[in-house]
Order: C-alpha cells, then sequence, then structure tokens
C-alpha cells in the first residue's frame, strides 16, 4: 500500500488570515449598526481617558434556525459522584453559587463576542455629518495652538524622515545615460529628507455651560440621560475646539458652579427656580468667558417644573443668553413627552440660535443631540 | 523554515510503516495515506474550513481566529487532522514530536477505515478535495463578477440553512423523488409527447441526468402503480386507513380525481410538495423564482458540500471512538521507551478527559466499542441459549458495528447501562437560575444524548407547502421534537430565508409551549408571531 510523507510550502496559504480580516470588519460593521444603543452604554461614558472599550456584540454568530440551549437538556459527566440537584454553573453572576470552576464560558450557548472598539472608532461614525451651527470667529482670540507641519525638503535630516521618492529621483537624474547600462546606486548627496516647521495657529475657545435642576424631582435616571448628553457633547466640540472647556450649573432655587462629580451624583431637595440659572450663566459671562473670547454653548437640563411666578424672568433672562451664546439648548425630560408650562413660556424666544428638545429616554439622546448638530439647512 | 531534517523524517517514515502493518495486521483496512507536515497557522485553517481547498468565507475567518488564538494561547492543540478523500490526507504539525505522530498515525489510520468502510460513506465522494478547489475557484470568479459583497450577502443566506439538507438522497442530480412520480404519471396519462417543464413552475430539469438516475431504471414500475390507482385499485395503506380517507396527497393534482366532496379544502388541494420535504436548501434551490444562475451554481456546492461532511457530522461519536480505540491498541503494541511511555500516557488522558458539561465523543465511543467487545467475547449465558451468541466474537462484531451503525443507531442499540454508570453520565438543565444535574436516570441520559445526536445535532426544518396561501409563499415546519427553537435566531434567519425564496417565508414551531407561526414577509419588515391551533 502507498505512503508518502511531504512537507509542502504553504506560507501562501492566507486564507484564514484574510478570512479572519473580513470577519472583523464584519464586527466594525456591526458597530456601526449599534450606535444608537451604543452611545448610552456605561462602559464607554465612564471610560474617560481610556482608548478602548469593550463591548459585547452579539450580531456575528452564523444566523441559522438553533435550539434554545438554555431549555435544553445536555448530558454532562461527573467523578463517580455526581448527584441530582448538583449546580455546575449559575447564568449571569457566576462568582455566586457556581460549585467550582464552571463559569458561563464552557456553558452551552455562549456565542458573544467581546469585542475592543476604540472610542475614536465611534466618534468618528457618530460624528459624521454633524457640525458647529453658527460658528464664529472670535476676533480677539488669543490663545495659540502649535502644531508641526512637514512642508519642506532639505540634504540633512533624521533617516526616519527620507523622502524616497524625492531621493531615488535625484539618483536617477544624476545617473542620466549611465543608467541604461548598470544598476544605479544611490549616493548620499541624493538623500532627501522631509523636515517639519512649527507653525502657530490661533485658536478660539469654547465653553460648554452645562446647567442642570438638581431639584428633588429630578431622579437618578435624569441625571444619567444628562450625563451622557453632556459627554457626547463634550467630545464633539473637544474636535472643533483644541479648548472646550464645560462648566456645569446645579441648580433649584440658586444657582452655583459645582465639580463634575457633584453635578451628576448629588441631589437636592426643595423648589426650582430656572431664572437662577440662566442669571448665573449671564453673569460667568460678564466675569468669566467673554463673549467676544468665547464661543458659547450653554444647555439645560431640567424636568420643567419650574415656580410659575419664575416663568417670566427665566424667559427674559434667557433670551439674553441666547443673544450672547451661539447656540443655546434646553432639554426637558419628560418620560410622557408632556411640555410644561415653561416650555410653552420658552418657546417665545423664537431664535434658531435656541433649540428645544424632549427627551423621554435613553433611546431620545441621539436624535436629540442630531437636533443640535445637524444642520438641515444644506 | 526547514528545520525538518532528513533522520528526523526516517524515523517518521518507519514509523508510518510499522504502525500501518501493525494496523493491517488488526484488520484495519484504509485508503492509501497521504501525510503532510504543517505549521499551527495551516493547521488551523485547515480545522476551521474542513478543507484546505474550501471557498471563503468570514464564518471561516472567525472559526480560525478562534482555534489560532486557542493554540496561541496554548489552551489547545488540534492534535489529528483528517480528510475523507482517496487517497486519504492527514495533517501533522510540524512541531509534534515523534510520539506525538506516533499516536496521531495510529489514530487516522482508523478514521481512515472508518471513512472508507462504514455504510454512512458508502457515496461520498473521495475527490472532494478537487471538488472544492474547482468550486472555490467559481466562486471566486462570481466574487470577480457580482461583487464580494454581493456574493458573502448571499452565501450569508445559503449558509443559514445549509444544515436543512436531505444527506442521503440523491435528488440533487436526479430530481426530488415525487418528480419523478409525477413525471412517470404524466408520461403515462399524457403519452410521451408531453413537454418536459411545463405548467410547472419555473425549476430546471435535468433530464440528461434522469436517463441515468433511478428515475429511468423504475419508471415502468412507476407509471404501473400510478395506472393501478387510475383504475380504482386502492393501495393498501389507502384501504387500511382508519378514517377511510384516501391519501389524497399521494395523487399529483393533474389527475383530477375527486373524492370525498364537501370535505375541507386542504385535502383537495394540491400539495406541492406533496409530502413534507425535508430538503429545504434543494427545494428553495430548484422552486425559488428569483435566483440568477451564478445563485443557484452556489447552491449547489453548498449543498454538495453539506452532504460530504454530514456523514462525518452523523459518526462522530463512533469515528473518534473507533479512532480511540485502535491508537490505544496499536500503541500497546509497539515498543517504546519509559519516557515515551509517559508522554503517550499525559496524552491519550488528554485526549479522553472528561468534561462536566459535554461529552467527550472520543471517550464516550471508545467506552462503547470496549463495552461491545466483551459482551461479546464473554457473553451472559442467557444470551448464548436465547441467541446462540459464541465466545470471542468480540472483534468481529466491532468491525460489523463500525460498518452499519451511526451515532443515533450506535447509542441506541449499544448504550448500555454498565456505560452509562462506569462515565457517570447524568442529564443537566436549567433550574432555578443555574445548571443542575436533573437526572441519572439511564433510559434519560440514552434519550438526551441521542435526541442531541438526532439530525446531526441540528433541529428538523422542512418544506409544508411551497404555495402556502395560493401566493408562492413558502411554509416551513420545525418537526418538534421536544426541543424549542430559539426565538431570536429564528428572526434573524427568516429574513435569510426570505432573500432566497423571494416571498414571504413563515415558519411553524412551538414556542413557549403553544404552536406558533412566524412570518416574515419583506425587507425592512419586522417578523410577525401568531398563535395558531
Amino acid at each position: 500500500m502507498e505512503m508518502s510523507i511531504s512537507r509542502e510550502d504553504w506560507s501562501l496559504h492566507r486564507k484564514g488570515y484574510t478570512d479572519q480580516v473580513r470577519h472583523q470588519e464584519k464586527i466594525k460593521e456591526a458597530i456601526r449598526a449599534r450606535l444608537r444603543d451604543l452611545i448610552h452604554d456605561e462602559s464607554i461614558i465612564l471610560s474617560n481617558g481610556k482608548k478602548y472599550v469593550k463591548i459585547p456584540v452579539h450580531t456575528l454568530d452564523e444566523i441559522r434556525f438553533r435550539y434554545n440551549e438554555q431549555k435544553r437538556e445536555h448530558v454532562g459527566q461527573g467523578d463517580g459522584k455526581a448527584q441530582p440537584g448538583d449546580v455546575l454553573g449559575s447564568f449571569g453572576d457566576d462568582s455566586e453559587h457556581a460549585a467550582g470552576k464552571g463559569t458561563a464560558g464552557d456553558m452551552p450557548g455562549t456565542d458573544i463576542e467581546e469585542v475592543a472598539v476604540s472610542l475614536e472608532d465611534i466618534e468618528e461614525t457618530l460624528f459624521k455629518g454633524w457640525s458647529l451651527p453658527h460658528l464664529e470667529r472670535k476676533e480677539k482670540s488669543i490663545e495659540k495652538s502649535v502644531t508641526d507641519r512637514f512642508n519642506d525638503v532639505r540634504k540633512k535630516g533624521l533617516m526616519s524622515n527620507l523622502d524616497k521618492k524625492r531621493t531615488i529621483l535625484n539618483a536617477l537624474r544624476r545617473s542620466g545615460p549611465a543608467l541604461r547600462k548598470t544598476s544605479f546606486h544611490i549616493q548620499p548627496d541624493d538623500l532627501r529628507f522631509k523636515t517639519w516647521q512649527q507653525e502657530t495657529r490661533e485658536e478660539t475657545q469654547a465653553v460648554i455651560m452645562a446647567m442642570m435642576d438638581t431639584s428633588g424631582s429630578m431622579g437618578k435616571y435624569e441625571k444619567e440621560m444628562a450625563r451622557v448628553f453632556f459627554f457626547w457633547m463634550q467630545r464633539f466640540l473637544k474636535r472643533n475646539y483644541q479648548h472646550a472647556e464645560i462648566v456645569y450649573i446645579a441648580h433649584h432655587t440658586e444657582a452655583k458652579e459645582v465639580s463634575e462629580e457633584h453635578f451628576f451624583s448629588r441631589g437636592e431637595s426643595g423648589g426650582t427656580m430656572v431664572s437662577s440659572a440662566y442669571r448665573f450663566a449671564l453673569d460667568l459671562i460678564e466675569t468669566r468667558y467673554p463673549q467676544h473670547r468665547f464661543n458659547i454653548y450653554p444647555f439645560h437640563f431640567t424636568d420643567g417644573d419650574n415656580v410659575t411666578k419664575d416663568n417670566m424672568t427665566a424667559l427674559s433672562l434667557l433670551t439674553e443668553l441666547v443673544k450672547r451664546a451661539n447656540l443655546t439648548g434646553y432639554a426637558e425630560v419628560s418620560p410622557y413627552a408632556r411640555k410644561s408650562s415653561l416650555w410653552q413660556t420658552l418657546e417665545k424666544i423664537n431664535n434658531p440660535r435656541f433649540k428645544q428638545v424632549l427627551v423621554r429616554d435613553k433611546t431620545d439622546i441621539l436624535p436629540a443631540l442630531e437636533s443640535l448638530f445637524v444642520s438641515h439647512e444644506s | 523554515m526547514q528545520r525538518y531534517d532528513v533522520s528526523e523524517r526516517k524515523a517518521l517514515e518507519q514509523a508510518i510503516d510499522e504502525i500501518s502493518d501493525i494496523a493491517r495486521g488488526f484488520g484495519l483496512d484504509f485508503f492509501p495515506m497521504r501525510f503532510e507536515i504543517v505549521p499551527a497557522d495551516v493547521m488551523a485553517a485547515i480545522g476551521s474550513y474542513g478543507m484546505p481547498s474550501r471557498f471563503t468565507h468570514w464564518h471561516f475567518g472567525k472559526a480560525f481566529q478562534r482555534m489560532k488564538l486557542s493554540y496561541d494561547l496554548g489552551l489547545s492543540k488540534i492534535y489529528e487532522l483528517v480528510i475523507n478523500t482517496d487517497p486519504c490526507y492527514a495533517f501533522l504539525y510540524e512541531g509534534n514530536s515523534l510520539l506525538q505522530n506516533k499516536l496521531i498515525v495510529a489514530h487516522v489510520l482508523a478514521h481512515s477505515d472508518f471513512f472508507k468502510n462504514n455504510i454512512y460513506f458508502s457515496r461520498t465522494n473521495r475527490q472532494m478535495m478537487e471538488s472544492m478547489a474547482n468550486s472555490a475557484e467559481r466562486i471566486r470568479h462570481y466574487e470577480r463578477l457580482y461583487g464580494t459583497k454581493r456574493v458573502e450577502v448571499f452565501l450569508d443566506a445559503v449558509l443559514s440553512i445549509q444544515e436543512h439538507i436531505d444527506p442521503y438522497s440523491h435528488a440533487r442530480e436526479n430530481g426530488f423523488a415525487w418528480e419523478c412520480e409525477e413525471d412517470a404519471f404524466e408520461t403515462t396519462l399524457l403519452g410521451e409527447t408531453r413537454i418536459s417543464g411545463d405548467g410547472r413552475g419555473k425549476h430546471i430539469r435535468f433530464d440528461e441526468d434522469r436517463q441515468s438516475g433511478s428515475y429511468r431504471r423504475y419508471s415502468d414500475l412507476l407509471a404501473l402503480d400510478e395506472r393501478l390507482k387510475l383504475d380504482g385499485m386502492r393501495r393498501i395503506d389507502d384501504t387500511l386507513s382508519m378514517s377511510g380517507e384516501v391519501d389524497d396527497r399521494r395523487f399529483p393534482a393533474d389527475a383530477h380525481v375527486k373524492r370525498n366532496e364537501g370535505q375541507n379544502d386542504r385535502r383537495h388541494k394540491r400539495h406541492f410538495p406533496p409530502d413534507d420535504e425535508k430538503d429545504v436548501l434543494l427545494f428553495i434551490l430548484r422552486y425559488s423564482t428569483i435566483l440568477e444562475p451564478w445563485q443557484r451554481d452556489i447552491m449547489t456546492i453548498v449543498h454538495d458540500e453539506m452532504r460530504y461532511f454530514w456523514p462525518q457530522i452523523e459518526t462522530k461519536i463512533m469515528n473518534e471512538g473507533w479512532a480511540t480505540y485502535w491508537h490505544q491498541r496499536i500503541m500497546r503494541t509497539l515498543d517504546l521507551t519509559e519516557a515515551e511511555t509517559i508522554e503517550y500516557a499525559k496524552m491519550n488522558a488528554q485526549v479522553t478527559a472528561p468534561s462536566r458539561t459535554t461529552v467527550n465523543p472520543y471517550l464516550l465511543g471508545l467506552k462503547m466499542f470496549e463495552a461491545i467487545e466483551r459482551s461479546y467475547d464473554d457473553p451472559p449465558e442467557e444470551y448464548m441459549l436465547r441467541f446462540g451468541r459464541k465466545k470471542g466474537q468480540g472483534r468481529a462484531k466491532i468491525f460489523e458495528v463500525r460498518e452499519l451503525e451511526n451515532d443515533v443507531s450506535f447509542l441506541r442499540n449499544y448504550m448500555t447501562e454498565d456505560v452509562i454508570r462506569h462515565l457517570d453520565l447524568y442529564v443537566f438543565a436549567e433550574e432555578r437560575d443555574a445548571w443542575r444535574i436533573t437526572s441519572k436516570d439511564i433510559e434519560k441520559v440514552r434519550d438526551v444524548l441521542i435526541r442531541a445526536r438526532t439530525n446531526g445535532g441540528y433541529p428538523t426544518i422542512v418544506v409544508r407547502d411551497g404555495d402556502f396561501a395560493r401566493r408562492g409563499e413558502l411554509l416551513l415546519v420545525h418537526i418538534y421534537d421536544g426541543i424549542e427553537l430559539d426565538r431570536r435566531y429564528i428572526e434573524k434567519t427568516l429574513p435569510y430565508v426570505y432573500r432566497l425564496w423571494g416571498r414571504p417565508v413563515h415558519i411553524e414551531t412551538v414556542l413557549n409551549g403553544t404552536m406558533t407561526r412566524l412570518s416574515y414577509s419583506g425587507e425592512g419588515g419586522q417578523v410577525k408571531q401568531e398563535n395558531i391551533v
């Protein structure tokens, strides 16, 4: 009988790798498709600074008719002492009563890919088509930023900055007719290097004035939505301004500037005077963020539950604020999509630089952001 | 790269010769063997594609990534890779020690014997390596013509139903049996003048193929059967049917035979297909009205490849058990040094390691073959008296079993209480938010295992109606056997089936204990659900 051993050259057998790349591309597509859910993913918001976030992606299973593994009986093998009732592993929290090493991983029916996605990837997809409406060049903007630009070619330089194309062109030019006979060599004289110059550009600055109602009526859920909203708003502005500051103004009957942590976590009790926040914002513009130097984006999150007699004051103050700011937003959190009397009062402002958005739940955050930053004019 | 020196190679050649001789001495009958030494990533690639020459798709890329990763992390290593072809290709990892290779060679020879002799493999294409290479080339060509994306999207859809074939039928070449019956009937009734292919949808006919197929051979008999029916002579099963109803579904619609007037309409409607058709993939391939020729070709490729892999899917426990049984027997006869013996014992223990949450097919199959051998070598008194079983028939019996059974019949016929107790097998399921052992009952363990292996472990889904509601819609039915389908996957799969069929698609199954029909009727729409009585 014939038998043979061989050892071919398999180095060109790259199929596995190419299909692997294709699979990874599919994962990216899936992320794009899931963006709407991703933007209020806690792990992203809290990862502030970290480059990658891990997201479970379900969509890359091979699609087919499958048994419901969790409703199914399976057969396993014991060590001779297995008894009915013994726990092999638990769902969800596997730290609890799993007797031994059985975690969700080796249990039937888990086919979820954990994918590391960079925040940048998400932003790139999310911010596609967004723009800053009513952007103004602030005349006396004195903030300078320094950037490096490669815009010069010299004979001396760092080898890593070698301009290969120019170097070879020079070598060719120098060798001239001799080239036909022999192969040509690159002489030290042919080398060309890219070099950079420092450029100073004038930068405009932006400030986001995050105002939030911290009265008793704003619950944890409402604050969470505000947090998601401001997170993406800040990320977006940071892409457009080298300096985008954010100031947090919490208010109930009085307004004060607070730390980020305080802003999102602590609640106060008592009534609400929205005008206090607007007044505080106007004061800040007077003292710290003069409007000739800053692009100003005040944004107010509230449930609209204002002391009625304060509504008119709020209206006149906010009108002032809108005049000074590039874009002013007012978001009302209302699970039943009911507009408050404050909303109705503020509708009188009627300025394209003022936007009101109604947020019912988390899924409204993306549309709310888009209503601000996606211009429908063009 | 070429670290593989001559002396190593000589040693391996010698070992292979020796092991082959021993194997032949035991009665193993295998194909000529081609051993190929490959690096780890190629090993992983062949493992995930099932064949080195197969077409490309991201499914395989995903499997490859997983295998490669678990190899890189040292979690698992693919020990053996053998391909059912003639000659039979086996792949050895280039980093294997000589001893490891010996075990693998012994193991792989038994696989090759199984491929060659098990009845379920008797019709597999042994030139599949070349066929798959050709198919892959055609698919690459389609990618160039129609774009990678388009081909991929189509393949996604086809692969979503690839398990739903009738693996041992030759309908792909010869047409469905019921098509042949109808043809034969029409030939008899209408004479030979009938133009083939008219009036019955747009399916492709392979008349040339049929000349040589079973249809031609038996067409006179089939025709006779139909003539008898026309003469009013009913078939036995008709007359014996309890309610006295005649199974109209056997009758083609063109017969215009009307019986039991006034009874429910469904029985008078012409059924298409006449009986539930298990080969969903082929049915769609033949009767979908929206497929381009290249798309039909891709479906044919997937169908052929699934048919090729099916016997392996259906004999996993037997095949691995058989190979493990033989590598143990062969290794025991080799003259091993002390160090080699320890290395062998380690490796053998890894292969047969038990798992708390699955059944290790190597171990279960091995134990079952050993149990069969024991009970035929030294049968109980009663068996000798009642069945005339003789002593010392063990070896002969296991060779017979490896020839005639597949996993389901193997488990059903030979999974004894002894084996189940010895391996301490149990049934586990979800109970109060955890996986718990629910039973150690012998019958129960066997039933659950058999069910898990039935139809290759896939749910059985059939085409019940290819013209549902008289609107050209497709009705699939899940043959429910106590295990429900995953609803989320139904919702994802139906749109894929729609992409192939081009008209609304439905599936009937049991969800939460209720007979349910899920429907999908077009791009962008939602899968709708209704309870049916």
